[in-house]
């Protein structure tokens, strides 16, 4: 698998390993990703797609390897410090808060670097959010607009990596749509962004490149130019 | 003069009053436990002794010192938080990842280390420490006297309740807290040194039980002892109103000390076991406490 | 809780380990010579917390259930015996069992209200209860107040063997522990004792198996309640006095610390842990307060350090066994 190790790699990740307790999720996951760049992490479940995000964020009891990001070992910080350097996380089960409203949910993440969306901006992006933004627990929103809202929070702080983890995931056709929009937005408007999908149908028609991952490392890489011709071996992979 | 229920007014507006300054530390102490479990899971067992130290901070300011019972107010809440401080960052720390049950235990220890210490040092018999002149005396309310220094006490800690309900409920740091209860992982990976904040919750709720020994110290005396017994009192307040709202925390505070504080009117006999038999009571008919989510 | 060991205790649940029958055995010789080497009043005193050990381990070590307010069982316990024995003028073996019953009794109300909440919840609520005993006891007449029942008889076991003598008595109070000791061992190698591991390991998944767990915490409750109303009792003959030392919140956390520095959930700890704090009792007696200070240390150190406890570390030093 070729690396590129250039200067303009944003997120280099090397050698990377990972444990829950006595399970060793991660063997040596090996990544790039350049600035302004999108890439998907595709693979089945248990292969270590959501670890892989959740080790770079730092929130794994234990892990080793290397994670350079712009250039700063993440390695032995602690999490806030990692956030700090401008990599925001948006978990898989969306993470909103039910004693907090959700104006406070989406105010909740503070500024990590400047060129953070404005609150207006973030409402143009939801009009929905801004709609609901009374509303007193942020669980009582359905489930697209939690998304909405989980992806909307970490645009304010001013974060330039964006950790996605399977966005789309049990929402509807129309709402998964409009994540779509979004996140094509997001890349136009400059946001590095590492994306985990299950549905890869969706991430292609979105990412730069495609890393496959299996038993905790990634087995391949596939340029989003050439995801038509691979179309068979990625079913293989993924079981489809 | 009139009677109600066969009980002079003076005598039960008296009782009730008494059982409204009780309710005050209750409400205080039990507040700071409830924010304190929220934030680090663990039921602080030595609160009962970081009150007591409150109370001898301020005894100590004074006769080491010189200074007096409002210097008190402000610089006895900032011993002992910053002393709880020093345990979380130093011991403390070290047992979220365990069974709940072990910080208990942990505190508990502590608890008898302070008091056995203070003991020590200082005897069992308690000392004195005087109401601050301003406030001697009191007046008459025709339908009940009104020592001055109670007044202040019942409305220092509403104060108290209040504002810090309203930094929890209605701030942005209070979001923090309300976040990082639920969920203090994804409140780091935001950028907030969660840390930090569960060591400052800390110093917070245990500074609230040294501002409730200071004011205590004019009305009960100075006594290592002092918070041993209140302690337990506290916890069977915060089983009948479950840790899990601050409103819910001071309203039980205030409530059970009113209550026991007219027990004292009607049955003398029960008034030291009025609030376990209400905590029994409580079990029996909604397990999950008053105010509780939990089962 | 979690004990450390709890993956351990399974694998020898069902039958009794050939180590565990040395170690009885060996205990059990050292015990009987015991008293040509050490005071038997001394023994006597180790004997009793060692039994009430036994009894608040079989809650927290082998259910996980913390009760913060044994004290109220032991001293119940010793309340009822001493007044049996003295008021009543029932022989010793009648006055232990009405103590024992009592115990029971408040067992069963206690434990019944506790159970229905878990963890913390459930270890505030004993002490709360506990509190309200020692109210209890503090205000009512029979006990004695701040004097306690003082002056109680010994008496003559079975009409015949005089407890006046030390000796014969140490001899009963060690026959009474052996039961106790024995009891416990029975309940937790039991097929009953097996249930009461997996509600702790896991209470969800003993639920969705079908048990009514809330019987079983119920029934292991009154039967710790009604051990520590045993040793409450026997020591309240032993020392021929009963007070609200016995019943106070202090000596609901002397059980649970004898019993965290033994190791929780082990079969020898608890007895070697109440040896070794009734030692540094005796020893440090002369101290005042320091005596606090020393136990409040121990807890920490147990806690922070050291938390499977004395005979929980020997036991992993000698190669992963459970004593």
């Amino acid at each position: 698998m070729p690396h590129d190790r250039s200067a303009a790699s944003l997120l280099s990740v090397s050698a990377l390993n990972a444990w829950y307790g006595e399970s060793h999720v991660l063997h040596g996951v090996e990544l790039d990703i350049q600035a302004g760049e999108l890439v998907t992490l595709l693979g089945r479940n248990g292969a270590g797609k959501t670890t892989t995000l959740r080790a770079i964020m730092g929130i794994v009891p234990a892990r080793s390897g290397s994670i350079r990001y712009d250039g700063i070992e993440l390695i032995g910080l602690p999490v806030h410090r990692i956030a700090q350097h401008g990599i925001a996380y948006c978990p898989e089960e969306r993470g909103i808060f039910a004693s907090l409203s959700v104006r406070e949910n989406l105010m909740l993440p503070p500024r990590v670097g400047p060129g953070g969306l404005s609150l207006a901006a973030i409402h143009e992006l939801f009009p929905n959010l801004r709609a609901r933004q009374d509303t007193a627990q942020g669980t009582r929103l359905s489930g697209g607009e939690q998304q909405m809202l989980a992806i909307a929070r970490i645009l304010r702080t001013g974060a330039r990596l964006l950790l996605l983890d399977e966005p789309t995931e049990g929402l509807a056709p129309v709402i998964v749509q409009l994540i779509g929009q979004t996140i094509r937005r997001l890349k136009a408007d400059g946001f590095t962004i590492l994306l985990v999908e299950q549905n890869f149908r969706f991430a292609a028609a979105l990412a730069d490149r495609h890393l496959v991952m299996e038993h905790g490392h990634i087995v391949d890489m596939i340029s989003g130019s050439a995801i038509d011709s691979n179309m068979d071996k990625l079913e293989t992979y993924l079981g489809v | 003069m009139f009677e109600i229920l066969g009980i002079p007014p003076q005598a039960l507006f008296g009782q009730m009053l008494l059982g409204l300054i009780n309710g005050s530390f209750y409400a205080m102490l039990s507040l700071g436990l409830a924010v304190i479990f929220g934030m680090l899971n663990i039921i602080n067992f030595a609160h009962g002794a970081f009150y007591m130290m409150g109370a001898f901070a301020a005894w100590m300011l004074l006769a080491y010192l010189g200074l007096g019972f409002y210097w008190a107010l402000l610089l006895a809440p900032l011993l002992v938080g910053s002393f709880g401080i020093l345990v979380e960052r130093t011991m403390l720390c070290r047992l979220y990842r365990l069974d709940h049950l072990y910080g208990l235990l942990f505190t508990f220890g502590l608890a008898l280390v302070i008091q056995g210490l203070f003991r020590q040092e200082f005897g069992a018999s308690g000392l004195p420490y005087g109401i601050p002149a301003e406030m001697r005396g009191g007046s008459n309310l025709g339908f009940m006297f009104l020592p001055y220094y109670r007044g202040f006490v019942l409305a220092a800690s509403v104060v108290v309740c209040f504002g810090t309900w309203f930094v929890i409920e209605r701030t942005k740091l209070g979001a923090y807290l309300r976040a990082g209860t639920e969920n203090p992982t994804l409140v780091q990976a935001f950028g907030v040194n969660v840390p930090r904040i569960i060591a400052l919750t800390y110093g917070f709720g245990v500074a609230l039980a040294g501002l409730a020994g200071v004011l205590a110290a004019p009305i009960y005396s100075v006594n290592p002892l002092m918070g041993s017994d209140l302690i337990i009192v506290v916890f069977a307040v915060v089983v009948i109103g479950g840790l899990g709202s601050v409103l819910g925390a001071i309203v039980t505070g205030f409530g059970l000390g009113l209550i026991e504080g007219l027990t004292k009117v009607f049955y003398p006999e029960a008034s030291s076991t009025v609030i376990f038999v209400v905590m029994a009571l409580v079990l029996l008919v909604r397990p999950a406490g008053l105010f509780g989510r939990e089962g | 809780m979690t004990v450390e060991a709890a993956s351990l205790s399974a694998r020898h649940s069902g039958q009794v380990p050939g180590h565990h029958q040395i170690t009885f055995v060996v205990m059990l010789a050292l015990l009987t010579m015991a008293p040509y080497g050490f005071y038997p009043i001394f023994l006597m005193k180790v004997l009793c917390f060692a039994l009430f050990a036994t009894a608040f381990n079989l809650l927290i070590g082998f259910v996980g259930l913390l009760s913060f307010g044994h004290a109220a069982f032991f001293g119940f316990g010793s309340y009822l015996s001493a007044h049996a024995a003295k008021v009543w003028g029932l022989p010793p073996e009648l006055a232990i069992l009405s103590g024992v019953a009592v115990a029971a009794a408040l067992g069963v109300v206690i434990g019944g209200l506790a159970i229905r909440r878990h963890g913390i919840y459930f270890a505030m609520v004993t002490l709360a209860l506990a509190q309200m005993i020692y109210f209890f006891a503090l205000q009512a007449p029979f006990t004695g107040g701040e004097d306690g029942i003082q002056a109680v008889p010994r008496g003559f076991l079975l009409g015949v063997i005089d407890l006046r003598n030390d000796l014969a008595c140490y001899y009963f109070v060690l026959a009474v522990y052996l039961c106790g000791f024995l009891l416990v061992y029975r309940i937790i190698h039991s097929p009953f004792g097996e249930v009461l591991r997996a509600i702790r390991d896991n209470e969800t998944r003993a639920i969705s198996l079908g048990y009514r767990i809330k019987l079983y915490k119920l029934l292991a409750f009154t039967l710790s309640a009604a051990i520590s109303g045993l040793a409450g009792a026997t020591k309240a003959l032993v020392f021929q006095l009963a007070s609200l030392t016995d019943v106070h919140w202090t000596m609901s956390g002397e059980v649970i610390l004898m019993t965290l520095l033994g190791g929780l959930g082990t079969v020898f700890g608890p007895t070697v842990g109440a040896a070794t704090i009734v030692t540094l009792q005796n020893h440090l007696a002369a101290l005042g307060s320091w005596v606090t200070v020393a136990q409040g240390g121990i807890f920490i150190l147990c806690v922070l350090v050291f938390r499977r406890g004395l005979v929980g570390e020997l036991g992993r030093l000698l190669g992963n066994r459970q004593f």
